[in-house]
């Protein structure tokens, strides 16, 4: 069975880790999700603060915009390697569903995210 | 009027330039002056891929955009150029037509910088370059966002 992907949340200022460690006292997962932020980085910065949050192993990373530093990095890093997959406009349903499925590629595992963020969003 | 902003932006085109300026100043174009991304198609559509359809997005060498910098003052359009550092901003100046204003809106930490404002690190090389694009005659101001007060280079010092 292959190793079962990890997440980064990569987003603006303190938003990062804001999102995981909501994730993990509601969800009750730990150690699944890292959160990095772009504070105070250059491109070049972002990227080796990234490469470090990656390390080994497949890696679905969560962007909170589809543009701008995070995103651009998190898509520099996909590109590079096969096992990393980007979900972008993280929100907090997505990485509660992440945290409990394990099993699934990082392809299936951005796929099923991607899903379950968008199912979240609703007007009334 | 047209380019209303000539930015230094490390991070190059993001929220804050498209978000931030672009929306209270109804920006029609972004020019990034980048000999790298210049001459790099998977960047260009990842940059792209950033800005909602009604800003135009344009890649030029230092060079073209040094040729088409009269171009964009006469469109109809408003405007930003936009670079990554200080070195690309003056080699643009020195060919351009002269730039009025020159935003430093965001240069992060690196070796041998020192941090100005919380937004902008630089270099004693760098800040001399600066002196000089304002020598000839340009208003060298730190501005992160259009409600933040301009900041005057020789508060930087």
């Amino acid at each position: 069975m292959s190793k079962p992907p990890r997440g980064i949340v990569l987003a603006h200022g303190s938003l990062a880790s804001a999102l995981v460690q909501e994730a993990e006292r509601i969800g009750g997962v730990i150690g699944v999700l890292t959160p990095v932020s772009n504070a105070g980085c250059d491109r070049e910065a972002l990227g080796e603060l990234l490469a470090a949050a990656l390390g080994e192993g497949p890696v679905v990373i969560f962007a909170d915009m589809p543009c701008g530093s995070c995103y651009f990095a998190a898509m520099h890093a996909a590109r590079e390697r096969s096992d990393i997959r980007v979900v972008s406009g993280v929100n907090l349903p997505m990485l509660l569903d992440f945290v409990h499925q394990g099993a699934l590629s990082p392809q299936e595992g951005a796929q099923r995210a991607a899903g379950k963020g968008v199912e979240a969003i609703r007007q009334a | 009027m047209p380019v209303i902003l000539h930015r230094i932006d490390d991070r190059m085109v993001h929220g804050q330039v498209v978000v931030g300026w672009g929306q209270p100043l109804a920006v029609g174009f972004i020019v990034l002056v980048d000999d790298t991304v210049a001459v790099n198609q998977w960047e260009q559509d990842l940059y792209r891929m950033g800005v909602p359809t009604e800003i135009q997005l344009y890649f030029a060498t230092v060079e073209e955009a040094a040729r088409d910098a009269a171009r964009w003052r006469e469109d109809p359009r408003n405007g930003i150029v936009l670079m990554g550092d200080v070195r690309t901003m003056d080699a643009y100046c020195r060919l351009a037509l002269p730039v009025a204003r020159v935003n430093l809106g965001g240069i992060h930490q690196k070796p041998g910088r020192t941090q100005r404002v919380p937004y902008v690190f630089l270099s004693p090389d760098e800040f001399a370059v600066l002196e000089g694009l304002a020598a000839r005659g340009s208003i060298v101001t730190a501005q992160d966002l259009p409600s933040s007060v301009p900041i005057p280079l020789e508060s930087l010092r």
